[in-house]
């Protein structure tokens, strides 16, 4: 069982956004970067499908030379190896990195025999390149699972949809996107950073293409009011906390 | 909430362990109407308190610093807010085997007991998960604790709330500090404008971002301690609270480990320097986590985790062990290492309490409470004064600089002697190239590259032989050359001249110039005009603020010359004596100035060779000085001496040096004087004489007359100190300064080893000395003293033991040996009458 996991380095936000001057990034100076949320639940995926069936789980994420660093960290978790196609550090469009994801795929010499994504990028959140490698590699695909086996050559997935679940399966090779729920990812060990150091990442360049598509610009989204309300002190406070306990219904 | 007011007597800005106990310690002493403001949210406003990893190890090599750090821990303990663990640093190497020796002699000179030195196994036995083998031993010390820095700042705070005294308010903006007439008059907020007689900065890491506001300077830099979390730990599964088990410091690496709950906490001072700017930081809105944790870098810390991995193989290499929590943490650090206290020099009223860590927050707090409320402070700070610094040492390539240089030191072997590599040749002397060329070997001060031997003399070690004193140990041969001692001989046969251009030289001039420095110096002067005075300074205790001399060049222009290294603060202390009215004026000329010393025996023959002034016996009296024609040249001539010989020194315009240094050398030439560098000057020719040298034996903690400087005669003239001091002068000293001689300076090793300074002086039965005051003895100077074949330590020694001939021990890198009082007192060992001075 050869598996591969796509990725993307993200930064990580967790306070206000700040934008670029010119409005087209987001401004990353104060920001760490890590992988996408959807993504971790894919490496996991991945690695413990390796665990059960054996074979091999490979990495592979197009981006800055930086994009090393999120490799390595899940290379720390268990996958194998991992390949890097990277850019000059400019966002590419949906197009452009499918058709370099694709061709990395095509070229390398593992079938494998599923590919993993997350659901969708933190970031821009395009919803496409899962789509668009499918089609190009001509293999079935499941998206937004959070549930998935594989057994006999066949990989099975539940989507969780309004007042259900729908039930797919696929033959291998295929396509999955999956969601988070549907595992609990495992952090790193210091044993498995020691290990990630030596396991080996491909550094490949990536072909320079004409972007079809142009970001021109973003807007944050107006913030909210977050102010804490004082419900009241020590035990004066208790049937107000009672009543928004209710309202939320935690009883 | 009540709403901000619009006046206060002081503003606090930041609610970290440092402004919480600033409010506190202020509110103690008697303050009221302080408002504390923090722009981020209460209890954890996002500053370097709220990341910390909260153990105190209590000993450090500085007394300074130690005893900030025990004060704090005292504090900690009143609070109910500290536990004690017990700490062990942990050895890889011989060298740092020694280097933990030297911590013990440290920790006993300073008063920290209970250390002792463990075997690997004796290691094991106390943190069980270590592996014992990659360790060559330890150092045990019981006291090292963990606290709880959020909850003290938090109780510090409500008690200054509780009694009245102060207000707090968070997630206030400081957008700038008014200041008129050098004064600072309060600060607008992004809430309104609050007016204030005092403002002081506890800021952390933001605090030079806010001096800057009131065009004051806070030279530090923010710096990346990264650590990282792991857990749970099988072998902590049944932890009660927070730690149980010892703190473990990794030194060789750089590193530590401590159990927190269920995880191990590993924390590194060993990745490269990451130095941002306080305008980096992002706000409490826009950081990721809080502006004081930043993203974990772990390409940075992967050679830490291998050595992690080495020392706790146990719980560091199982895999179901996972990261946790992993950051990069925010901390203050400074250009020397040492925090940033006291009152702006640019600013009246304007205070910094910066760079301060959690170990010594509350014991700091307490200490620049006292010193802006009652003038001083118990323990003396002069190390950590914020005008220590010199302009340059305030540029941002500076800080960097320096900080890069010395951040992987933090755990490092530090000798007393080592000299920064980076941003050196700042101030060179009109000297400098002649220097060079005779193959000086410069260190630096303040700035300055000083000789401190020079190599062209290296043929007078072997005419001296062994009465240079060689020595044979890596550790007191390093940043040492025998040549010194060789100079030093060499200069008492025939003469020495030394750069002097790192002096502090200020003017105070105008007609209230002789009330100011009369309220200044101890000794008296009103003097004649072209008398030199060499006068301690005093702080309102009686302890020693500076000591310096003062030339009266005319009815009212005084010219102050004071060390390099402490020059800033001692020209602040006079600025502060000015009167409002302007009828005084400071002056600083050392960068105007330059100053040449000629001293030995044949000083005279040299000088009068090359001006018609009379240097004769009489007709230029000792402690006088004059200008006087050397060819083209005036100059200011000044006969004193800090070496012990018959001598000048010359003062002459910058520009001016180069000339006059050529003529001198010329002369010079005739009578074998050779150059002398700063290894004389400062340490073998000064401890010769018994010279006190202000920091090391004068400190506040001291009086004059424990120091044996006591003047025969109290001037009648008002002086800062004057009540503690004529108190002083009226009892009988607990302590006096002695000058003591090693006796055998073989160790168990049958080598000679030599004390450097800081060693504590013990009873024969290796018990240490403790005066009724609580202070121990210790060697505050120490050095070679080639006229006489002896090592010299000076040390203050309880009254009843100061006796010339009384034996003592002197504890050095673990071993013990025999020394003996010299001297009690200032009378010098060589040359007692002073006949080479007075020639």
């Amino acid at each position: 069982m050869d598996v591969l996991v796509c990725l993307k380095r993200v930064p990580l936000a967790g306070g206000t956004l700040i934008l670029t001057p010119d409005s087209r990034d987001i401004e990353t100076k104060h920001l760490g970067f890590g992988i996408s949320p959807h993504e971790e639940n894919a490496v996991e995926a991945g690695v413990q499908l390796v665990e059960q069936m054996n074979g091999t789980l490979t990495l592979l994420t197009l981006g800055p030379s930086d994009a090393e660093e999120q490799l390595r960290s899940q290379l720390a978790i268990g996958a194998t190896r991992a390949v890097l196609i990277e850019t000059d550090g400019q966002e590419w469009d949906p197009q452009g990195t499918a058709a370099a994801l694709v061709e990395a795929i095509n070229a390398d010499e593992t079938n494998f025999d599923l590919i993993i994504f997350g659901a969708e990028s933190a970031d821009s959140a395009g919803y496409q390149i899962h789509i668009r490698v499918a089609h190009a590699l001509n293999r079935p695909i499941i998206t937004n699972v959070k549930s998935m086996k594989v057994e006999n050559g066949v990989v099975s997935c539940e989507r969780v949809v309004a007042n259900g679940r729908e039930h797919y399966e696929a033959p291998l090779p295929a396509i999955v996107t999956v969601r988070d729920g549907l595992n609990i990812p495992r952090y790193p060990s210091v044993p498995g950073r020691m290990q990630a150091r030596k396991k080996f990442v491909d550094l490949k360049k990536a072909d320079p293409r004409t972007p079809k598509l142009e970001k021109v610009t973003l807007a944050l989204a107006p913030s909210k009011d977050k102010g804490a309300e004082i419900l009241g002190k020590g035990t004066e406070a208790v049937p107000a906390l009672v009543e928004v306990l209710k309202q939320i219904g935690a009883f | 909430m009540s709403k901000l007011p619009e006046k206060a007597k002081c503003v606090v800005i930041g609610a970290g362990i440092v402004g919480n106990g600033m409010v506190y310690h202020l509110a103690k002493l008697g303050w009221k109407e302080i408002v504390q403001i923090d722009k981020g949210p209460l209890p954890n406003p996002g500053g370097s308190t709220g990341h910390a990893s909260n153990f105190i190890f209590p000993v450090d090599h500085s007394k300074e610093m130690t005893a900030i750090t025990a004060e704090s821990m005292r504090q900690y303990k009143e609070w109910g807010t500290f536990t004690e663990t017990g700490g062990i640093e942990v050895a890889r190497t011989p060298e740092r085997m020694q280097e933990l020796a030297r911590r013990i002699t440290s920790a006993k000179s300073w008063g920290i007991d209970g250390g002792q030195i463990l075997t690997p196994a004796e290691v094991k036995t106390l943190v069980p998960f270590i592996d014992e083998s990659v360790i060559v031993g330890g150092y045990y010390q019981p006291s090292v604790g963990v606290v709880d820095s959020l909850r003290t700042g938090t109780l510090m705070r409500e008690r200054a709330i509780e009694i009245g005294a102060a207000l707090s308010f968070a997630n206030i903006e400081v957008l700038d500090i008014t200041v008129e007439n050098g004064h600072v008059t309060g600060v607008v907020t992004d809430q309104g404008t609050i007016a204030a007689d005092y403002v002081v900065i506890a800021a952390g890491c933001w605090s030079p971002k806010l001096a800057a506001m009131a065009g004051a300077h806070i030279p530090l830099t923010p710096a990346v301690h990264q650590m990282k979390d792991i857990g749970p730990v099988p072998f902590f599964k049944d932890a009660k609270g927070d730690i149980e088990w010892p703190i473990v410091r990794d030194m060789d690496v750089f590193m530590y480990e401590r159990q927190h709950g269920t995880g191990l906490e590993i924390g590194s001072y060993a990745h490269r320097p990451i130095l941002y700017t306080p305008e980096d930081l992002p706000s409490n809105a826009t950081a990721a986590l809080s502006p004081t944790e930043f993203a974990f870098t772990q390409a940075d810390f992967d050679i830490q985790d291998e050595h992690a991995f080495e020392l706790m193989p146990s719980i560091v290499g199982d895999e179901n062990v996972r990261e946790k929590y992993a950051i990069n943490g925010i901390l203050s650090y400074t250009p020397d290492g040492m925090p940033i206290l006291g009152e702006t020099p640019e600013v009246k009223g304007l205070w910094s309490v910066a760079a301060v860590w959690i170990k010594e927050g509350p014991g700091t707090a307490k200490s620049v409470a006292e010193w802006m409320i009652l003038g001083d402070s118990e323990i003396d700070l002069h190390s950590s004064n914020i005008a220590r610094f010199h302009d340059h040492q305030k540029a941002e390539f500076h800080i960097k600089a320096r900080v890069d240089e010395s951040f992987n030191k933090t755990y490092g072997i530090v000798h007393p002697l080592e000299q920064y590599a980076s941003n050196r040749n700042v101030r060179l002397s009109p000297f400098y190239v002649a220097e060079k060329n005779l193959g000086a070997v410069f260190y630096e001060t303040a700035g300055w590259e000083r000789p401190f031997w020079y190599e062209s003399n290296k043929h007078l070690v072997e005419k001296f032989g062994e009465n240079v004193m060689p020595r044979t140990s890596e550790w007191e041969s390093r940043w040492w050359s025998p040549i010194i001692n060789a100079e030093h001989l060499q200069m008492r046969e025939t003469a020495g001249i030394v750069d002097l251009s790192a002096f502090t030289i200020f003017d105070v001039t105008g007609p209230s110039a002789l009330a100011v420095v009369q309220q200044a110096a101890l000794r008296q002067m009103d003097v004649a005009i072209g008398r030199v005075v060499y006068t301690p300074v005093l702080g309102p205790n009686g302890g020693f603020k500076s000591d310096l001399t003062i030339m009266r060049l005319d009815t009212n222009h005084f010219r102050v010359v004071t060390g390099g290294a402490h020059g800033m603060a001692d020209k602040k202390w006079f600025s502060d004596l000015l009167p409002a009215d302007g009828s005084a004026q400071i002056f600083d000329l050392t960068s105007s100035y330059t100053t040449i010393g000629v001293w030995g025996p044949k000083a005279r023959e040299i000088i009068q060779a090359v001006t018609k002034s009379d240097m004769g016996k009489d007709s230029f009296k000792f402690s006088t000085c004059k200008v006087i024609e050397i060819g083209p040249l005036r100059v200011l001539a000044s006969r004193i001496s800090y070496v012990g010989d018959l001598g000048w020194e010359f003062y002459i315009p910058i520009e001016q040096g180069a000339k006059l240094w050529e003529m001198l050398w010329d002369s010079g030439r005739d009578h074998e004087m050779i150059p002398v560098g700063i290894g004389v000057y400062g340490t073998t020719g000064r401890l010769e004489k018994c010279y006190r040298a202000y920091g090391p034996e004068l400190e506040t903690e001291y009086t004059v007359v424990e120091a044996g400087m006591t003047p025969p005669k109290l001037k009648e003239a008002d002086f800062i100190g004057k009540e503690a001091h004529v108190k002083h002068r009226g009892e009988k000293p607990i302590a006096m300064l002695c000058t003591l001689f090693v006796d055998d300076h073989t160790s168990s090793a049958g080598e000679k080893r030599y004390m450097m300074g800081n060693e504590p002086i013990l009873t024969l039965d290796k018990q240490p000395i403790i005066d009724s005051h609580g202070r121990r003895s210790y060697v505050t100077s120490a050095g070679s003293a080639p006229s006489l074949g002896k090592h010299i330590l000076m040390s203050y020694l309880p009254t009843e033991l100061a006796v010339a001939g009384n034996k003592f021990l002197v504890e050095y890198l673990g071993e013990h040996y025999p020394c003996s009082v010299a001297e009690v007192g200032a009378t010098s060992v060589f040359d007692p009458s002073n006949e080479r001075i007075m020639a």
